[in-house]
């Protein structure tokens, strides 16, 4: 056997790869210059980079974070680095508006409680049990932020508790269809006239032209605040959850409809659609703040946010359903004939087969939406809402900080970068999740 | 989220419709609490400090009224109105007044139905540009591209002025006077033109002043003063005399600082009946006699109203010009308290 001296008898020792194979040489021949174009490309557009760096690193390190006004900032640093002074001056400003000082807890209380309601709907290894905690969260947030009586939130909600009441009584009686109809009769009838006298009875009631204040029987709450002192990243953070987590089942509904055989459904959706589409934001906006106080009656004071959330949610809504009838439009009509022939009825066929397909098509399209609206709340400075951007203003507005705008820019900008990017990366780890191909 | 705001203001929308509204006064005094609006920022006129307190020229209006009104300056609520939105606001009912460098027009008083009470800064529009354009009059801006705030006056006479010289000009319509402003400096137009006021006040923020003129040429009147809604004549009685309280002041010598030394009575009976120690013209406003002295030691007169927020010691340094006393060559003249 030895006498074969052709066979190799010790294994070679591992030799390290070519210089051009492997680390970064190999990395950089692979990404930026594998051809003559692509090598053009990447050198211009580090030099790009490296320019743009090259401006503005040594303006934002050289900046200080001392002084109280522009002035004296300028003074110490001259006209070529950064006065970051105004972050730290106003920053309390742009992340509450004039929420009062004090009572700051509650907003970052609410936004630590909704990232635990989120949580169980972003993931759902958690226990589901936590679903509940996501449930009540609206309530718990607004009466957070808004303050005021324990019994606004607690009486809007006995509304669901009494039309669940309502309905279990007459479906026994009269069958389901008027159960429902009469559920929804009641628990309407309960907030628009019976909730406004019950929180006053409970909660006790503010003065107003024509009555003095009275105390509630059960005068239980914290410290209400009013709308106008809403402002910062606060406000946007409120009208753009607001508007995400209304408008996601609105668009579900309205796509639905799109879809509808029923001919006023269908209709009213298109129309519906189309006329939001066709409309821009900041008109929708101007509405809010300026027609609709002509249309309510003199003297009722119809919350400004409020306004502007129904309005930023019907936009969204609208671009919502058109995003998930694309997923719909997407799904083979064998999916809908399986539905039907497993004997599903239209809600069941719809929330066990269809949804959970069509909205995982729709994913980027309606996080994308998601992070439109979210970005869109910038518009309310253009009506005189304090968001991060209007109270840019406001800060230039001052003797202090006349003249100072790309530090207040850029501050925006990376604030606002931070909630849109992990955004983003939830709906990259959600389609990676979901990924039920090969 | 919002759903129990929402039921709430509706429960309340829905109580409320069957009410006429009771008058402007009545409103701010069950309310305790005046809704003032005011720019949303403003150097030197209105802009909040960084605890949120509003401060400025037209604010020290807003305190001066809540002053006469609820005794308290505090008792504000300040709304800031962009220029768009700032009259459907006032008409609404959403702000009880407007203290607004909003300038006092034929078609803002009679067409959109709004009583202006008075004159508390008088402007006028210019023009500024860079030294370097060569440009020495306004005569000479042919064919520039110029800056400007839609929705306003301002707007309206540029246009006027370029026609009735022959001119043309492109616009560069703006939001807002802050946004102008870097529009001008990076370029974007030649020109800035806005009220001489805010001109002045912009200049002075600039890193090189020197680099920037305001042309000679004022090329409209602007008379800048508090709004309120017609028909409400308690309500604008109350705004007027007001401002013309602390013009009066001013012109009687009576101070924030020698206020006590002069509400304890002086041989000067107008004096005597701006402060309440004779006569009962608070009364007849339908608010009580101390209301012109609690708005002096509130604000000031309109003379350190003026230099706390504007004047010459301020950054924004305007000189008093136009806007001193009548007795000292200037237009601010109140009738007289009797």
């Amino acid at each position: 056997m030895s006498g074969q001296s052709y066979i190799r008898t010790e294994m070679l020792p591992e030799q390290p790869a070519p210089l051009g194979e492997t680390g970064i040489p190999h990395w950089l021949r692979e990404n930026m210059f594998s051809n003559w174009l692509n090598g053009i490309v990447s050198v211009v557009a580090m030099a790009f980079v490296a320019y743009v760096l090259y401006l503005f690193l040594p303006w934002a390190i050289q900046g200080t974070w001392g002084y109280g006004s522009r002035t004296e900032c300028l003074e110490a640093v001259g006209g070529d680095a950064a006065c970051w002074g105004v972050i730290r001056d106003r920053f309390n400003q742009l992340m509450f508006g004039f929420y009062p000082y004090a009572e700051q807890w509650r907003p970052m209380l609410a936004f630590v409680l909704m990232l635990v309601a989120v949580a169980p709907i972003l993931f759902d290894k958690l226990p589901r049990k936590m679903l509940m905690f996501s449930a009540l969260y609206p309530f718990i947030g607004a009466w957070l932020l808004w303050g005021g009586t324990i019994w606004t939130p607690l009486m809007v909600l006995a509304g669901f508790f009494i039309g669940y009441i309502v309905f279990r009584i007459a479906e026994g009686l009269l069958g389901d269809l008027v159960g429902i109809i009469l559920a929804i009769l009641a628990t309407v009838i309960w907030w628009l006239f019976l909730v406004g006298p019950v929180i006053g009875f409970l909660g006790g009631t503010e003065a107003t032209a024509d009555a003095a204040a009275t105390p509630g029987l059960l005068p239980w709450g914290i410290e209400s605040v009013k709308s106008s002192d809403f402002g910062g990243l606060m406000l946007s953070l409120t009208i753009g959850t607001s508007g995400i987590v209304l408008s996601f089942p609105l668009g579900i509904i309205l796509a639905l409809g799109r879809q509808s055989d029923m001919f006023l459904v269908k209709t009213f959706s298109v129309i519906y659609i189309e006329f939001i589409r066709g409309v821009p934001l900041i008109t929708l906006l101007f509405v809010a703040h300026v027609l609709l106080n002509y249309f309510l009656p003199p003297g009722t004071s119809f919350d400004l946010i409020l306004r502007v959330v129904i309005m930023v949610t019907m936009f969204a809504a609208a671009y919502m359903a058109e995003i998930i009838r694309g997923g719909l439009a997407a799904l083979p009509t064998g999916q809908y004939e399986a539905a039907d022939a497993l004997g599903l009825d239209y809600w069941k066929s719809m929330r066990l087969i269809i949804m959970p397909q069509a909205l995982k098509i729709s994913i980027p399209g309606i996080v994308g939406t998601f992070i439109g609206l979210f970005k869109d709340t910038t518009l309310v400075s253009i009506i005189g809402l304090m968001d991060p951007v209007g109270l840019t203003n406001a800060i230039r507005g001052t003797t202090d900080w006349n003249g100072i705008v790309w530090e207040l820019y850029l501050f925006i900008a990376v604030m606002f970068w931070i909630f849109t990017f992990s955004m983003s990366r939830y709906s990259m780890y959600l389609e990676r999740k979901l990924q039920t191909g090969h | 989220m919002k759903k129990s705001v929402f039921l709430g203001t509706l429960a309340a929308a829905g109580l409320m419709a069957g009410f006429a509204s009771a008058g402007t006064l009545d409103d701010v005094q069950a309310r305790d609490a005046l809704k003032c609006g005011v720019s949303t920022g403003l150097a030197g006129f209105a802009a909040p400090d960084a605890n949120g307190r509003w401060e400025g020229f037209d604010v020290a209006v807003c305190r001066a009224v809540a002053a006469a009104v609820l005794g308290d300056p505090e008792k504000v609520e300040f709304v800031p109105l962009t220029s768009k939105v700032r009259f459907t606001a006032l008409a609404s009912g959403e702000v009880d007044m407007l203290s607004r460098v909003t300038t006092w027009t034929f078609s803002r008083d009679v067409d959109l139905k709004f009583t202006f009470t008075g004159v508390n800064y008088y402007d006028g529009q210019g023009f500024m540009v860079r030294k370097d354009l060569g440009v020495a009059s306004a005569t000479e801006l042919d064919g520039a591209t110029v800056c400007i705030t839609t929705g306003t006056t301002t707007e309206l006479n540029l246009a006027d002025y370029f026609r009735s010289n022959g001119m043309e000009y492109e616009p560069v319509p703006i939001e807002t006077n802050a946004e102008a402003q870097q529009q001008y400096l990076s370029g974007a137009c030649d020109v800035f033109t806005t009220d001489s006021s805010a001109l002045a006040a912009t200049r002075a923020t600039f890193e090189n002043p020197g680099e920037h003129m305001v042309l000679p040429e004022i090329i409209s009147k602007e008379p800048l003063g508090p709004l309120v809604r017609q028909g409400d004549d308690q309500w604008a009685d109350i705004v007027r005399w007001t401002l013309n309280a602390m013009i009066t002041a001013e012109e009687l010598g009576v101070t924030s600082a020698n206020l006590d030394e002069m509400a304890a009575g002086s041989d000067n009976p107008e004096i005597n009946r701006l402060l309440g120690t004779e006569g009962t013209l608070g009364e007849m406003l339908g608010l009580d006699n101390d209301w012109a002295k609690r708005i002096i030691a509130s604000v000031g007169n309109y003379g350190e109203a003026f230099e706390a927020n504007i004047g010459e010691s301020t950054p924004i340094g305007l000189s008093r010009g136009l806007n001193a006393l009548w007795k000292q060559g200037g237009l601010q003249y109140s009738p007289p308290f009797r």
